[in-house]
């Protein structure tokens, strides 16, 4: 018999029971919760008169909704503010720990999950949010769940799911200078499709992946969703462990000793088998820069938006010249010579303190481009903020004209203030490009945070090595 | 949840890959507490000219001819036919709850993506995979045939078209399990309140450190 995949092991280890046909009981071990699918579960305990099975398992914190300039006013949108108070009351009423909008620790949920050490291996995490993948990046079963299934876990501590199957993808060799996490994942979404993984829990490995810090291993599982896996996951190895050494809710003392033994047994057997193998060159990759409405519209920084009529697939086609026309774009057209009208750094994708620090080194000495009416950087959380200040980021930014502003989910999506005027173009570091995403009518292109903060310097798209480096 | 059995109703055709949720239903409606009202929202940038915003009056809006969804032919139609990947980006349950008060009850397409998928049958709304070739054909034959209605029977697991032609389609046995008798998956799990507990007593002596309790 073949050896067991991480996954494996993962999944074997939380099944409570099986049922005929497939399907499994399979039990929670942390649950993260924000403000904007946990209503409804809220009300639906309430409804039914139920308690959460293990309050302490859960942590709440609001961040999609939450304001990124002054917070002492409030918020001044009702609808967002009655979110928020909501989820306030509701963590209140069952006593579950919520790091309120005015808590130095509050964040991004998955910003502040590992920050918090709240987020372990071994574990299975949910949340009601699709980039629940991130987690993965500590060797556990991380994915995101709708709002019926935040009730269900807050009822049972547990959730009815089937085993997915297993992908590794491999990345050996080395990356090149400049080249990140962002363009690592940017670059496998091109190559296996925004539904290629539908259905599978992804490993990532390899010795490019062996070398990448925390905080890039978190980039990278963050956007496996895109890929359509609803999880992407990293063997445990020593960055891990540093990682969490001493973290707010990691083990301490005997268990700190022990936990790591047995954390140490989250990887792949060596004679594992997986459903589908891919591999990758790291030296083959570029900075990326999507130029379409869908993460796997990408090409490398060097070139040009491709043309939809030599696509022998009908639909495929259609959608192309589809995104084409809501992007302005002209096939044929250096993405080099596309010009932005904003840029935004931050969101639990690249809102971590290497991605900001990658962006300051950029922008150090810089002026934000004319053409440029906003260049904004939003810490993931209050810690990488205060961190950042520490370093004196913040002053690098706003030196060069970028707005420094209070953490939370921001233009990511712009449920909050922060958005895209119709026909606005930007650079962004966050994970979709969707139609609307950031603003109805706006235009995204995804981008690591160096290219973003490149972008903004130069107003067009430019390998940020081709800047002048700055101390 | 209502008990589903067989639905016949008209199908509305949206011939795009990849629908996101942010199209199905965009941000700015994720900021209601409640669970219902967002069917006038449904695919509200591309079914209105203007920008909507929550708490509007959406009956005097500007309407897009150029959407399907407002094609008169297409009106109360319960069926939804898209293509590959229908469902995919953010896991907001808003994006069935939308389709489920607009009146969709089965979605036709060639693949969803997982967690759209998994949310659909904890609010009774059928996501049926066909192959694409099906697909082709069930688009060009809504085209020529105005009020094109399917029938879909859950129980036999067959959708049957006007002529009479049968496509067959598979589901998981405890999800039909669900919808048929309209369970409720709460209930369902908690009938295993002792399996729970026994699993959380040997998964506690293995890893005490995951029973700490957050605060
Ligand atoms: S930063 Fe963006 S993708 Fe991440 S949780 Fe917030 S809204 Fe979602």
């Amino acid at each position: 018999m073949s050896g067991k995949t991480l996954y494996d092991k993962l999944w074997d280890s939380h099944v409570v029971r099986e049922e005929d046909g497939g399907t499994s009981l399979i039990y929670i071990d942390r649950h993260l919760i924000h403000e904007v699918t946990s209503p409804q579960a809220f009300a639906g305990l309430k409804e039914s008169g139920r308690l959460p099975r293990r309050v302490g398992a859960n942590l709440a914190v609001a961040d999609h909704n939450v304001p990124t300039t002054d917070r002492s006013k409030g918020i001044s949108d009702a609808v967002s503010q009655l979110q928020v108070t909501t989820l306030d009351q509701n963590c209140k009423e069952f006593g579950i720990t919520e790091y309120d909008m005015n808590d130095p620790r509050q964040g991004i949920v998955h910003v502040i999950g590992p920050e918090q050490g709240a987020t372990l291996p071994g574990m299975t995490i949910v949340c009601g949010d699709s980039h629940t993948a991130t987690h993965g990046a500590f060797g556990a079963l991380s994915f995101g769940i709708g709002t019926s299934e935040v009730e269900h876990v807050l009822a049972t501590q547990c959730l009815v799911s089937r085993k997915m199957r297993s992908m590794r993808i491999t990345i050996d060799g080395e990356l090149r200078p400049g080249v990140v996490a962002k363009d690592l994942i940017l670059a496998i979404i091109g190559e296996i499709g925004t539904s290629g993984g539908t259905g599978y829990a992804i490993e990532f490995s390899g010795s490019v992946v062996r070398a990448l810090s925390m905080e890039a291993r978190m980039t990278l599982c963050n956007m496996t969703i895109e890929a359509g896996a609803r999880c992407g996951i990293v063997a445990v190895d020593e960055s891990t462990i540093d990682y969490l050494e001493n973290r707010t809710y990691a083990p301490k003392g005997d268990q700190w000793i022990e936990a790591q033994k047995l954390w140490s047994d989250y990887v792949s057997d060596t004679d594992a088998v997986f459903d589908q193998e891919i591999r990758l060159d790291g030296q083959t990759i570029l900075p990326q820069v999507t130029w379409g409405t869908s993460p796997e519209m990408v090409i490398p920084i060097d070139g040009i938006i491709p043309d939809p009529q030599g696509l022998s697939d009908e639909s495929r086609r259609e959608g192309w010249v589809r995104a084409l026309e809501y992007m302005d774009l002209e096939s044929g057209t250096p993405i080099r010579e596309v010009r932005v009208d904003k840029v935004f750094i931050g969101s639990c994708t690249n809102g971590r303190i290497e991605d900001l620090r990658a962006a300051a080194q950029v922008a150090r000495g810089h002026r934000v481009a004319s053409n440029v009416s906003l260049a904004m950087v939003v810490p993931g959380s209050g810690l990488v903020k205060r961190q950042a200040e520490s370093e004196g980021l913040d002053a690098v930014f706003t030196r060069a004209g970028f707005e420094w502003r209070e953490p939370g989910c921001s233009m990511c999506l712009a449920m909050n203030a922060d958005r895209l005027e119709p026909g606005e173009r930007c650079a962004s570091t966050s994970n979709r490009n969707f139609e609307g995403r950031q603003g109805q009518g706006g235009r995204t292109h995804l981008v690591s945070p160096a290219v973003a903060a490149a972008a903004a310097v130069a107003g067009h798209f430019v390998d940020p090595a081709e800047l002048e480096i700055k101390t | 949840m209502e008990a589903f059995k067989t639905v016949k109703g008209v199908v509305l055709p949206i011939d795009r890959s990849n629908i996101d949720t942010d199209a199905i239903i965009p941000k700015q409606y994720l900021k209601s507490v409640a669970r219902s009202g967002f069917g006038a929202n449904l695919f509200d940038e591309w079914r209105y000219l203007d920008h909507g915003e929550p708490g509007q009056e959406h009956s005097n809006r500007p309407i897009n001819p150029n959407f399907v969804l407002n094609e008169k032919r297409y009106t109360g139609a319960e069926v939804l036919l898209a293509r590959s990947n229908f469902g995919c980006g953010s896991s907001r349950e808003h994006a069935v709850w939308a389709l489920r008060d607009y009146g969709v009850k089965v979605i036709i397409a060639s693949s969803f993506a997982d967690i759209f998928f998994n949310n659909c049958f904890k609010n009774g709304l059928l996501p049926l995979v066909l192959p694409e070739d099906v697909i082709d054909v069930l688009f060009d034959s809504i085209k020529d045939e105005p009020g094109y209605m399917l029938e879909v029977d859950l129980e036999s697991q067959n959708i049957i078209t006007p002529d009479g032609t049968q496509h067959s389609f598979d589901i998981e046995r405890f999800r039909k399990y669900c919808l048929v008798n309209g369970f409720d998956d709460i209930d369902l799990t908690l009938q295993h309140k002792k399996d729970i507990s026994e699993f959380e007593a040997s998964h506690k002596q293995r890893m005490p450190w995951l029973f700490e309790d957050i605060s």
